[in-house]
């Protein structure tokens, strides 16, 4: 029993070690994606490009383009005509404009804001708002961020690039592996040989599982290392949480690999029903709080929906498990149904 | 069959249902030991659903047997133990070695790790294969790939080995090399289950079954049925008894 184990797990071991490419891509892809959305994609606005039209100098106009200037988020553009700045939006010169008034001695503003990106836009017209007003406000207000005092975006993103990777990774690679051997045949030879069902499906699942522990230490190191998330106790929970997770993806593709009869399918299957939700739907990019309810509902039936937000809790925020039951709870309900079903499934064909 | 010889398949009245559809309808059927049993019949007759069920890997809507002297309901499990399987596309892993295949399939069937090394240097002695044992098979040829498969489904020295279809696409010297080795086991005891397209193959076999909307419409030897049906050849036989067929594609 023990030798057959093992000799199902050295088969899988070298067709992944033989398949070179597949394992680079799968080992670099969570680095490329880490790194990039850590430093090159963020959501901070820098390098707002403002111009600004007074209509009539004081010494208030002068303090408030000052501000402007000496803040690091703008680049000053010059003075302006009304009549130019319409121009100058257009041809993306300028990404803002501010009109300056003074009507009865007080000074008033107005922003013009190219909403094309509305990201942008929104960002730029609360920082522009923050900067001119400032002088003006009556009573400071103190903005205390907590869990990520200086706002990263890597903060952000990192559990959703978890929650996306594990998904890819252990659901894409196990349901191709074994859709593959179904389409060569060689999954007919196991079934008929003495090898008990749940030696196969082990033997096909402990060896990505391993392959996924892997890349989970990687992607730990990376995030507290380079990408500078805060280290301490709690990264026992954010490993026992993600191992439930990977568990929830393997057991995924091997109920998408009882279901497609092809490697392309299995692909299609996987891309379609995991990755876009994962993007769209899983708070990953888009907060589930803005969505219309029945996307929300949609989103609860979504694992990484439910890992991403115990991520945050734990790696961000780094409270201790007792914050994230729900999400665990409903985790583990979920990777016991599937699993469930995808050993059903498996040993439906008497 | 011969009167004193002794059974290793027998079935009786084995039917399966899918639904309303009848796959396999009252099949019964005894094969000796060392027979070379061919099993014959259109596409969609009901073959491959047929030796699914004596192979162990789909039970029966009705009807029974025992193959190799286990009952193929209640033993199936003991059933894989003592036959050996060899696919269409004669599968195998295709990123593994030569002797990394042969290893594998070998310890599935419960070999201990010195018996595989001795009998598979036996086999790649015999073969001509020696200096193959390290390639990948994907890079050997198809009639290499071929025997190869026969190897793996045989080295744990099965009391039946079920070969599906084996000779697809293999052009006809090479398919003649494999019907020697075929013949070889034979000769040890071993008995073949065989399922072909080749009628030309029907002939070597010792009896033959024809199988036609999932009953069998046809079971002695080739010499006999062509007698029976007045046929030069099996081809004729075959165009005979199938040509009432509704199934098949």
């Amino acid at each position: 029993m023990s030798t057959i184990f093992q000799s199902l797990i050295k088969k899988e071991v070298l067709h992944l070690v033989r398949d070179f490419r597949t394992v680079t891509v799968v080992l670099v892809m969570p680095v490329v994606l880490l790194l990039l959305f850590g430093f090159a994609i963020s959501t901070e606005v820098n390098n707002v490009n403002v111009a600004v039209v007074v209509e009539r100098h004081t010494d208030e106009t002068r303090q408030a383009i000052d501000r402007l200037r000496a803040n690091p988020y703008f680049t000053f553009c010059g003075i302006a005509t009304h009549s130019e700045v319409e121009e100058l939006l257009r041809k993306g010169k300028v990404d803002a404009a501010v009109v300056l008034r003074t009507e009865n001695g007080k000074l008033t503003h107005q922003i013009i804001v190219d909403a094309s990106n509305t990201t942008m836009a929104q960002t730029s017209t609360a920082y522009i708002e923050s900067v001119i007003s400032n002088s003006s406000a009556g009573v400071p207000v103190v903005a205390n961020t907590l869990y990520n005092p200086q706002l990263k975006s890597a903060y952000h993103f990192v559990p959703g690039i978890m929650g996306m990777i594990f998904i890819l990774i252990c659901a894409m690679m196990t349901s191709v592996s074994i859709v593959s051997e179904k389409e060569t045949g060689t999954m007919n030879l196991l079934l008929v040989s003495p090898v008990r069902p749940r030696t196969i499906i082990l033997g096909k699942l402990v060896p990505y599982f391993l392959l996924s522990c892997i890349i989970l230490t990687l992607v730990l190191a990376l995030s507290y290392t380079v990408l500078g998330l805060p280290f301490s106790a709690s990264v026992v929970n954010v490993v026992w949480v993600t191992i439930l997770y990977i568990v929830l993806a393997l057991s995924l593709g091997l109920l998408i690999s009882t279901i497609a009869s092809t490697q392309v399918a299995a692909l299609l299957v996987s891309g379609v029903m995991f990755m876009i939700p994962v993007v769209l739907l899983s708070g990953m990019i888009f907060p589930v709080e803005n969505m219309p309810l029945p996307l929300q509902w949609l989103s609860c039936i979504i694992p990484a929906r439910w890992y991403i937000s115990a991520m945050r809790v734990l790696m961000i925020q780094q409270l201790p498990v007792g914050y994230v039951l729900t999400e665990v709870s409903v985790l583990l309900g979920m990777t016991l149904a599937v699993l469930a079903l995808a050993i059903k499934k498996f040993n439906a064909k008497k | 069959m011969m009167d004193n010889m002794e059974t290793v398949i027998s079935v009786n009245g084995l039917t399966k249902q899918f639904g309303s559809f009848t796959a396999v309808d009252h099949i019964t059927l005894q094969v000796g030991r060392g027979e070379i049993f061919g099993f014959l019949g259109a596409n969609g007759a009901g073959k491959t659903t047929a030796m699914r069920m004596l192979c162990g890997l789909s039970y029966p809507t009705a009807g029974g047997g025992t193959v190799a002297g286990f009952d193929i309901v209640s033993q199936a499990e003991e059933i894989k133990r003592h036959i050996g399987y060899m696919s269409q596309r004669f599968s195998l892993y295709e990123n593994l070695t030569v002797w990394e295949n042969l290893n594998l399939f070998a310890t599935i069937y419960g070999m201990a790790s010195k018996d595989i090394k001795s009998k598979a240097e036996e086999v790649f002695k015999t073969l001509g294969m020696e200096n193959m044992r390290n390639t990948l098979v994907k890079e050997i040829p198809l009639g290499w790939k071929q025997k190869l498969a026969f190897t793996a489904a045989t080295l744990h020295s099965p009391d039946i080995v079920f070969l599906d279809e084996p000779t697809g696409g293999v052009d006809p010297a090479t398919r003649r090399k494999f019907w020697e080795m075929i013949y070889r086991a034979s000769s040890q005891g071993m008995t073949i289950f065989v399922t072909t397209h080749y009628l030309d193959e029907a002939e070597y076999c010792s009896r033959i079954s024809i199988m036609v909307d999932g009953r069998i419409k046809a079971l002695d030897s080739p010499a006999r049925l062509k007698e029976q049906y007045c046929a030069a050849t099996m081809d004729e036989v075959f165009r005979i008894v199938a040509k009432d067929a509704k199934r098949s594609d």
